[in-house]
């Protein structure tokens, strides 16, 4: 009965096991094989290439630059995404009228294709005739190349994926607020305590576990989503915005150089499985479990 | 709370609600008024249906929409039935290495199917499924989210239910369908609407899968429709995006209050 | 398993289909991009049918995949696993890469009889530059372009300038750029003399600046670039200049998909842009346009810009036939003709501007005969080996070098540098 039940237990288990192993495991290794080869051009065959590709990666400056770009967006988008998503969770919590209304306004975006809403964003961007320069030359400044100019382009990529994101990661926060606990609540109003502080030593680390799950999500997030890039800038200008993703497609499937793109993304690999140990150890410790 | 206080976060909490909601008013405002309105705001602007007519017959939505309902369909059903299988046997049976494959199964929260697109691709290619809804659908159909998801759910599930039930004379699947299924409920229904609404957005994936309308979905097709290398006309355009997000926006908002919860109810676990 | 079972179906379909029709049906499927404005898709589609029904043994689908970058990835993809592709539309410039994955057959080889021979010669020369490599011809011109300069008439006389002189020089085009740049009471610029778009395809607008100051980008092996010539130097200075010193063209990027509405909204009183925008422009625009060739330095020049049909190794010998069938249908005068009708881009043969329909629009609206005749000043545009890499190089460069992050020198020579590192291997 027990041995049956165990090949019944990964009876169970073969099919979902086999497209993981397929699509995720198995990948991440032969990435790293692929990423030691030189590619294929027409009739001469692909060569072994050792760790030139790394080194190659080592000495491209477009490559650096996605890395650093990647990195500030990480930092630009996922604090603030996640501080907006829970004054929003907090506001729409709380007895603020037209709530549902308020709601609904927040997590609309979610809702959108990304490279739908890029397009509408792109409007707005747009120098000369977008809406954002027309605003700024209503109040008498002079308008930004937002999506032209070095500078502007990565933020104002930033700006709209905060837009996109905030009020996905609200639902999250949400659902935390509505479970918490009303008695502690109650207690700190008999100690007279003022909001601020209910808020600090109360609120904030009893959401912790919440904000290590969506801490998660929004790195990863910002590692992964580089839709809106096909549309608004291309990576451009002169890689002001390309993300580290954007670039292994690009070398794949505009280079047609796969093995560097293999190496390119053991390298986002490794970021990520990195920066996922980083968020733990550092936030484990200040989760206040149940 | 003081009066000024409550004044300001009622002011701060509509502003943002208001530039949150912003674009997809200027989508419709743009898609409803001849062209020379796109940056001209007049309450007095005649409304048109001229640029849906455009957009509708410069893409075929139809069949787009079609790819879209089909591939989101296939992952969700697929997902469902081995999420369940998968999730109930590292909830409740016992069996040798079965931390060491959870553990592997939650490698994949972190490793998603979009950072591997180049080696998924080359399998793809080398199954010849590139350019089918099955291409599409197969690296996300084993969800990490989903088993991890069932597999807390299925622990809450009391285990004297599971014994009753055995005793009626129940197998493991009967247990599973009759049971832990029924029980699960919520969570099918959140992690359904999760999965949905993210594979009805998704892009990089079938972008690099998908070559003809045959398998091409939405998302690319927008794409496409909307790249801004052929000139980009805006009232079409968003037309086009308010065709295309349609669907999807009208059930939301009809079972908005069920759809947060559920959003909610996935987010809790 | 979805595929074998629809391959199953299609086998029993193909099987009832030859029983009951006495000819087989050759079955082609082509790629194609566009890259500019307007309703094209159509076109192609109405131009397809028309071939079917002349040919009723080929069945044709055209598969409308996005841009040329777009374009080229899927029908590659498409090859490689293992599905149909016997021909496409892919850019003009990809003919290196393509040769060098396998992936394309000349026409010489598939071409028959005399008549189909003495086809290949029926097109303009400067548009088999970038199709004709090693004495072979592996492009066969579809939709070509070069850059032209739009420019609105109004515009010119409400600053005094005469419309029917638009600027021949690049001096001019600053002087006349300058009068043409209108600005308001706070000192902000209403309307622009110039707009040149620096995204999309940077390298293209400055094929054609480096040539108008007599300089190539490329050789014609494709494996060998000359981006820090000093005269290219010179060319890029000189775009700089525009938006810098002589302040008629706004800073920083401009974008190639929105440029047409910035001239449509009267933003810009000049830009240059494909000539496929032409019936786009011609459709919206709301004030007196004219169309000119661009300016010249040392000399007049554009390059030639666009798709080329080619053909793929991977189809059997009907296939082949039939596909060449299809290319010169679509080439044929009168298609050419109306294509070039209906989107702007080039008659590509002499014999399509001798036809009733193009003869008859070319004499309503002079404008469509203003790419033909730049023809003559034209050269390739860039291509080379592992194009997609050294192009970004370039492009990288440029758009540095416009926004002021580094020196023309300094972007064009670093750009020099890793483009002959990587064609060092050809």
């Amino acid at each position: 009965m027990n041995r049956l039940n165990q090949l019944y237990a990964w009876l169970m288990l073969l099919p979902a096991l086999v497209l993981l192993l397929a699509f995720t495991h198995i990948p991440a290794l032969t990435t790293l094989w692929h990423s030691l080869f030189f590619p294929a051009r027409g009739r001469r065959p692909s060569e072994f290439a050792g760790l030139e590709n790394y080194r190659s990666m080592l000495d491209d400056a477009v490559f650096w630059q996605a890395f650093y770009n990647n990195l500030w967006y990480a930092i630009g988008t996922v604090p603030t995404s996640m501080g907006l998503a829970l004054a929003m969770a907090l506001w729409v919590n709380s007895k603020i009228s037209g709530r549902a209304a308020l709601r609904l306004a927040y997590f609309t975006p979610t809702m959108l294709p990304m490279i739908a809403v890029a397009n509408i964003w792109l409007f707005f961007y747009t120098p000369e005739i977008g809406l954002f320069n027309k605003l700024l030359n209503s109040v008498g400044l002079s308008g930004i190349n937002w999506l032209g100019d070095p500078n502007w382009a990565l933020p104002s990529l930033m700006l709209m994926t905060i837009w996109k994101e905030a009020g996905f990661f609200m639902i999250f926060y949400l659902a935390a607020l509505q479970s918490l606990n009303k008695d502690i609540y109650a207690a700190a109003a008999v100690e007279n305590a003022s909001p601020l502080y209910v808020f600090r030593r109360i609120t904030l680390p009893l959401l912790m576990p919440t904000t290590l799950f969506v801490l998660v999500n929004a790195v990863l997030n910002a590692f992964k989503l580089v839709d809106h890039l096909f549309i608004l800038t291309k990576g451009g200008p002169n890689n002001a915005t390309n993300l580290l993703l954007y670039y292994i497609y690009e070398n794949a499937f505009s280079f047609f150089d796969s093995n560097y793109a293999a190496a390119l993304t053991l390298v986002l690999l490794t970021l990520l499985i990195l920066l996922a140990l980083v968020q733990f150890l550092l936030i484990e410790r200040r989760v206040h479990y149940r | 709370m003081p009066t000024l206080t409550r004044m300001f976060s009622f002011t701060a909490a509509w502003t943002l609600g208001l530039v949150w909601i912003f674009p997809l008013l200027y989508a419709f405002w743009a898609a409803f008024h001849p062209a020379e309105y796109a940056t001209r705001f007049d309450l007095f602007a005649p409304l048109t249906l001229e640029h849906f007519v455009t957009a509708w017959q410069q893409a075929p939505f139809m069949r787009y929409m079609f790819n879209t309902v089909m591939i989101t369909g296939l992952i969700l059903v697929f997902q469902l039935i081995l999420c369940t299988l998968a999730g109930y046997a590292l909830a409740r049976m016992p069996f040798k290495g079965r931390s060491l494959i959870f553990a592997l199964v939650l490698l994949q929260l972190m490793i998603v199917p979009e950072i591997l697109i180049v080696e998924n691709y080359r399998t793809l290619a080398k199954l010849e499924l590139i350019d089918t809804w099955l291409g599409v659908g197969l690296p996300y159909m084993a969800s990490a989210f989903g088993i991890f998801l069932l597999r807390q759910t299925f622990k809450t599930v009391p285990q004297e239910l599971e014994d009753a039930a055995r005793l009626e004379g129940c197998t493991w699947l009967g247990v599973l369908w009759k049971v832990y299924v029924p029980l699960a409920k919520p969570t099918y229904l959140a992690y359904g609407l999760v999965s949905v609404s993210h594979h009805w957005n998704n892009f990089l994936w079938p972008l690099v899968v998908t070559n003809t309308i045959n398998s091409r979905p939405l998302t690319v097709g927008m794409a496409i429709f909307g790249a801004p290398e052929s000139g980009v006309d805006w009232p079409v355009i968003c037309a086009g995006t308010l065709i295309a997000i349609g669907p999807l926006l009208i059930v939301f908002l009809i079972f908005q209050r069920r759809f947060l919860q559920s959003f909610m109810h996935a987010g809790l676990k | 398993m979805l595929r074998s079972t629809k391959r199953l179906l299609a086998t029993g379909f193909t099987a009832f289909a030859l029983s009951t029709v006495a000819h087989a049906q050759t079955e082609l499927t082509m790629y194609y991009p566009i890259s500019v404005g307007g309703p094209l898709t159509d076109v192609v589609d109405g131009m397809i049918s028309e071939f079917e029904a002349q040919h009723p043994d080929i069945k044709v689908n055209a598969i409308y995949a996005g841009n040329y970058n777009d374009t080229r990835v899927r029908a590659l993809a498409a090859l490689n696993s293992g599905q149909p592709a016997q021909l496409s539309v892919l850019f003009s410039i990809d003919v290196h890469e393509l040769m060098g994955i396998d992936a394309i057959v000349p026409f010489d080889e598939v071409v028959e009889t005399d008549e189909e021979r003495a086809w290949l010669n029926s097109f303009y020369p400067a548009l088999m530059e970038n199709g004709v490599v090693d004495n072979q011809v592996w492009g066969i011109p579809f939709q070509r372009s070069t850059i032209v300069m739009y420019y609105n008439k109004d515009a010119f006389r409400t600053a005094g300038l005469d419309p029917e002189q638009p600027p021949q020089t690049w001096e001019e085009m600053v002087e006349m750029g300058q009068q043409l740049t209108v600005r308001g009471s706070n000192n902000e610029v209403d309307q622009w003399g110039l707009m040149i778009p620096s995204t999309g395809y940077p390298y293209w607008m400055f094929g054609a600046l480096a040539m108008q100051n007599d300089e190539v980008l490329m050789n014609s092996e494709g494996n060998e670039t000359f981006f820090n010539n000093p005269g290219v130097v010179e060319a890029l200075t000189y775009w700089q200049d525009l938006s810098g010193k002589y302040a008629v063209m706004p800073q920083g990027m401009i974008e190639w998909g929105t440029l047409r509405q910035n001239f449509l909204e009267q933003k810009t009183a000049m830009m240059w842009h494909s000539t496929g925008n032409l019936t786009a422009v011609k459709d919206n625009a709301s004030f007196d346009f004219g169309v000119a060739m661009l300016p010249a330095n040392k000399r007049l020049g554009s390059p030639t810009g666009g798709g080329n049909f080619y053909l793929f190794k991977d189809a059997s010998e009907e296939e082949r036939r039939a596909a060449l069938q299809l290319v010169r249908f679509m080439t044929s005068p009168e298609q050419a003709a109306h294509w070039s009708i209906a989107t702007g881009y080039m008659g590509v043969s002499p014999a399509s501007y001798e036809t009733d329909a193009l003869k008859a629009y070319v004499a309503d609206f002079p404008p469509a005969a203003v790419a033909r005749d730049q023809l003559e000043y034209a050269t390739a545009e860039l291509s080379t080996h592992e194009s997609g890499r050294v192009r970004k190089l370039l492009d990288d460069a440029i758009q540095a070098a416009l926004n002021g992050q580094q020196s023309a020198q300094e972007a064009l020579d670093s750009a020099q540098n890793q483009a002959q590192r990587i064609l060092s291997r050809y």
